[in-house]
């Protein structure tokens, strides 16, 4: 898999004086704990230690974090809306903090696209405007842009309303104008900031679904920011967990809850029905021979397998997906995954 | 660096006012001062303030005025000349336009913006003026306004978003507005005099002036309100900086600049007013002026109604647009709302050329009641005698006199029945002791030193009060509630004050605005109680509220001359009609923004209406109502210079002497003792009522 966009020992830290500072703390240490400690000691306010990770082309990454964490000042500094105080920020291999201001604004007119919780529409302009403000700038022709934004009011289900003006629009369509305005450049990097936190539970989940069905379609490399875990789990491909500016730990959702890396994560994990998240694979004892069983997929999730075993009550056999046998599981063995969240 | 650390340094004195006992130690340490400097005056120290200027300020400015003006007088003068231009065609296309399509076409306008409600009024307005035969000079003044309004606007405009931009320039840009708010027009208006020469541009250059401070204040605001999430999603979309300004922050603020515009207009439109008096330009504001002169009521009363409604008309078209304006329906409705306006000007101009009545109000069919209300006025007067002359001598004698001059110099048998002796003061004194001891008892001793000050004051006077004391309670005032900064700023203010010789001016001014926000406040926040407990109460109100707000300055003093004639009493009452709005809108807003869930939590303890307005409701809404005295008090020292025009003392008599003199060191100097203790008492206030805010957790 290749990397599309990685942030190296990324930091951002508040205060007066603070990149200095910060620069003078790193030349004399390499334990970004330490650092963090000085600089919260000199009444300075570090947002985001040492954060690093990559996301692949294509890759749901989900960075969930309380409130205060610091998610959403590292999904800002990936797009260098807030400077970083130091770290590097590759996309596509080119470092954003070596980018001039033109260059920068080069790329978030078609290589960015971003989501914000409060939508950030444009209250002056109806749906079509709205959706068609990233191509206005580019300079893009009238005829032109408002026929890409149609299209893309089109692909998030908000066709026919292309006149209305924001004031008019529910919360959960505001945020679909939002998605479309954010598409219509077709960046590759696409940033959520709580995209969904902001509306009702049942349309939240209504969104995630349709998201999901989007993302399908369209294989953008992205960036989602939560506070909510189990929001989390349902989107994620890989899910990176902050707190106080740290990343406690990256992993799936299966990593998170069979191995929480602290109790921080397992605070999380501890509640998380676990036959909804891990799948026959994080499970199965592998071997590829036939048994004479009926088989299961390899990414089966448990809450299904379970209702299988039941009717068969034994151990069944795991193929992955072009039909190969890849291992067996038993009866014994999803117990006792499951059993482990008691425990 | 060390910039940096000082201003850590005040933040940190301002987020945290000296504590309860290092306060009290502070009033017992002014208090003591000042009773040693009273001692002293006793046994005949003296401490008559400097009457002459021991500072060559006001001298200075003069001079350099003298100076820029012989070189750079030709520069002015042809852009008087230049403004001269615009200024009359203004005003002849509006004096060529036969009357009735004015009078169509505002309440087309009214209509866009308000309805028909508004469309109504602009009618009734503008038939008055028209009727009345005030049209012509009408039109001066709107002309200037015209002119005054669009430079304002741009200026404004272009300032608010370079203070926006850049945090250096902000730091310079909010003093100066602060200061071309608070110091007086007429002030101003003397180097404006010399440099454009008298006639209509000085009330141009003077209001552009007076308008530009709203404006900017509104386009910072409403920039810096733009939500975090909207610029973000510009800069995201890859707007350049200048797109961003124009196509995001802009027009997302638009509301909240619409309403700088419209402040931006109101305050044009007042000054122009004003300015016509000393530009001569033969408008509405001159018609006022001399006709209160002259004391022909009547006519004032007629034409200060013209600038009244002008007022209210401009205000309310401009808020109306300012929110949005009326929707009147599909493109289609628009098209034949404009074809019909089209089609009856178009009538409207053929029949004025058949019929010339149409076309300019024949005088013969003026009319002018002005006899019979000053008839009307007479026979008020008289039958009110009894009333109005028993008020003003109890206010004046027992209230006014006395903080101006002090007890020793007003009690007279006349009036008191006793002439002043040993035994009075000794009554006074045994009386003003209880009162303190009493107020120890019951609020503590924040009260007591509250009424021992004003007892002081009350016995000694604003002008017979030792300068040294009024430094000292003033500073303790300032340290006490605002932290170290702001107590410098007054210290430095009164120190500037005294060695200007403004000292007695100031202390009558102080006088007069000081009883007049007594009032004011008094009878401003009863009627914002009411307004708050009772909604029909507040229906009343509001219009009321709204056309006293709208009302330029000069129009409180007409009828305040009426009743009273000329003297410190009628410049009281204009003072306590112009000031009073805020103390009425700040307390019912203050009232009825408490906290719901406090309400409720008090209803359910079962407190009864009173008891919850005075021990929940008032306590939480007291820094708001703080902050409409403030206003009050802004008002007040405002009203003060202009009230001598209708014959009140001190600083404001000094700047017209200055200014019929045009002599612009003292005019200056005059206007910025005023305008010193117009910031001083703002900056004090405003910390005291944050860090309340602060203390009861009210956002």
């Amino acid at each position: 898999m290749t990397s599309i966009l990685s942030c190296r020992n990324l930091w951002k830290v508040y205060g007066p004086h603070a990149d200095a500072t910060l620069r003078r703390a790193l030349a004399r240490s390499d334990a970004p704990g330490d650092i963090a400690e000085q600089l919260t000691a000199g009444r300075l306010v570090v947002a985001a230690c040492d954060v690093s990770f990559d996301v692949t082309a294509g890759e749901i990454f989900v960075i969930m974090g309380l409130s205060g964490s610091g998610k959403s000042t590292v999904v800002r500094c990936l797009s260098r809306l807030i400077e970083p105080s130091a770290g590097a920020i590759l996309i596509e291999g080119r470092d954003l903090r070596q980018m001039s201001e033109r260059q920068l604004i080069e790329l978030r007119r078609h290589k960015l696209g971003m989501v914000f919780q409060h939508f950030g529409l444009l209250p002056h302009l109806n749906v079509l405007d709205n959706v068609a403000y990233p191509l206005r700038v580019q300079g893009m022709g009238l005829r032109e842009r408002l026929e890409r934004a149609r299209e893309m009011v089109e692909l998030v289900g908000l066709a026919g309303r292309e006149t209305a003006s924001i004031r008019e629009l529910s919360g959960g369509m505001q945020q679909r104008v939002g998605i479309a305005r954010s598409l219509a450049v077709e960046p590759d990097v696409w940033f959520l900031d709580e995209p969904f936190s902001a509306l009702d539970p049942l349309i939240r989940r209504q969104m995630q679904d349709e998201f999901l069905k989007l993302q399908s379609k369209l294989k953008k490399s992205i960036v989602f920011i939560t506070h909510d875990f189990q929001e989390a789990l349902r989107l994620a491909d890989r899910i990176a967990i902050m707190r106080q500016g740290r990343i406690v730990q990256i992993g799936t959702a299966a990593d998170l809850v069979l191995s929480p890396a602290e109790d921080y994560v397992a605070a999380f994990t501890r509640d998380v029905p676990r036959d909804k998240v891990l799948t026959v694979a994080d499970i199965m004892e592998a071997g590829g021979e036939q048994i004479g069983a009926p088989a299961v997929l390899a990414e089966m999730r448990l809450d299904r397998v379970i209702a299988l075993m039941a009717k068969e009550r034994r151990a069944l056999g795991v193929v992955d997906g072009d039909g190969r046998p890849i291992g067996r599981i038993t009866p014994e063995g999803v117990l006792e995954a499951l059993a482990q969240s008691e425990a | 660096m060390a910039e940096i650390a000082a201003t850590a340094a005040v933040t940190e004195t301002r987020a945290a006012p000296a504590a309860p006992l290092t306060e009290g130690l502070l009033w017992a340490l002014a208090l003591t001062l000042a009773a040693l400097v009273l001692a002293f005056h006793a046994i005949g120290f003296d401490f008559a303030a400097p009457a002459q200027s021991l500072v060559p300020v006001a001298d200075a400015i003069s001079t350099a005025m003298a100076w820029f003006t012989g070189h750079f007088r030709a520069a002015f003068r042809a852009i008087t000349w230049l403004f001269q231009w615009p200024l009359g065609w203004f005003r002849q296309v509006l004096l060529a336009v036969p009357w009735p399509i004015v009078i169509l076409i505002t309440t087309a306008l009214g209509y866009c913006a308000g309805g028909l409600r508004l469309a109504l009024f602009c009618i009734v307005a503008l038939l008055y003026i028209v009727v009345t035969g005030y049209w012509p000079m009408t039109a001066a003044t709107l002309a200037s306004v015209l002119v005054a309004v669009p430079l304002s606007v741009a200026v404004g405009l272009g300032v608010g978003i370079a203070a926006f931009r850049s945090h250096s320039v902000r730091r310079v840009v909010e003093p100066v507005l602060d200061l071309m708010q608070t110091i007086p027009f007429f002030s101003y208006i003397i180097p404006i005099l010399v440099l454009f020469g008298i006639g209509p541009v000085v009330g141009l250059v003077a209001s552009a002036i007076y308008a530009i401070p709203p404006m900017v204040r509104n386009v910072l605001l409403a920039l810096e309100r733009v939500p975090p999430d909207v610029v973000e999603s510009g800069l995201m979309s890859g707007s350049t900086a200048r797109q961003l300004l124009w196509w995001v922050q802009l027009p997302t603020g638009l509301a909240t600049i619409l309403i700088g515009v419209n402040q931006t207009v109101m305050a044009a439109l007042s000054m122009v007013v004003i300015a016509a008096m000393v530009g001569g330009v033969n408008d509405i504001g001159l018609e006022v002026y001399n006709t209160m002169r002259e004391a022909k009521f009547g006519q004032s009363l007629l034409s200060g109604l013209v600038i009244a409604l002008i007022a209210m008309v401009t205000d309310r078209i401009t808020r109306g647009f300012a929110h949005g304006g009326k929707d009147i329906g599909g493109k289609s409705r628009w098209r034949l709302f404009f074809g019909g306006i089209g089609a009856s000007v178009i009538v409207l101009l053929a029949l004025a050329i058949v019929f010339p009545s149409l076309w300019a109000y024949p005088d013969s069919a003026r009319f002018y009641p002005a006899a019979a209300m000053n008839a009307a006025l007479d026979w008020f007067t008289r039958t009110a005698f009894p009333v109005t002359s028993a008020l003003k001598a109890w206010t004046v004698y027992y209230l006014m006199l006395p903080f101006k001059i002090g007890l020793p110099a007003s009690v007279r048998p006349s009036f008191w029945g006793f002439a002043m002796s040993p035994t009075v003061t000794i009554v006074f004194s045994v009386i003003a002791a209880t009162l303190v001891l009493l107020a120890w008892r019951l609020k503590g001793w924040q009260a007591a030193v509250a009424i021992a000050v004003i007892a002081g004051f009350y016995y000694f006077g604003t002008l017979g009060m030792p300068w040294p004391v009024v430094i000292i309670i003033a500073s303790a005032l300032a340290l006490s509630t605002g932290g170290l900064a702001i107590a410098l700023i007054t210290l430095l203010s009164l120190v500037f004050i005294l060695v200007n010789g403004m000292w007695a001016g100031a202390m009558v001014s102080v006088q007069l605005a000081a009883i007049g926000v007594l009032f004011a406040f008094l009878i401003g926040a009863s009627l914002g109680i009411w307004a708050a407990l009772n909604d029909r109460v507040s229906v009343v109100l509001r219009p009321i509220c709204d056309t006293l707000q709208t009302m330029p300055i000069f129009v409180f003093l007409i009828p305040a001359i009426m009743v009273f004639l000329v003297g410190e009493f009628t410049a009281l009452i204009a003072t306590i009609l112009y000031a009073i709005v805020p103390s009425i809108r700040y307390t019912e807003h203050g009232l009825r923004s408490v906290p719901p869930e406090i309400v409720e939590a008090a209803r359910a303890m079962g407190t009864g209406r009173l008891q919850r307005l005075s021990q929940v409701e008032l306590p939480l809404a007291l820094p708001e109502i703080m902050l409409g005295l403030n206003q009050t008090i802004m008002m007040a020292l405002a009203m003060v210079v202009v009230a001598a025009l209708v014959g009140a003392r001190g600083l404001g008599e000094q700047v017209m002497i200055a200014l019929n003199q045009a002599n612009s060191g003292t005019g200056l100097v005059s206007g910025l003792a005023i305008a010193l203790i117009a910031i001083t008492t703002d900056r004090i206030i405003q910390s005291w009522a944050a860090h309340r805010k602060e203390v009861l957790g009210l956002g």
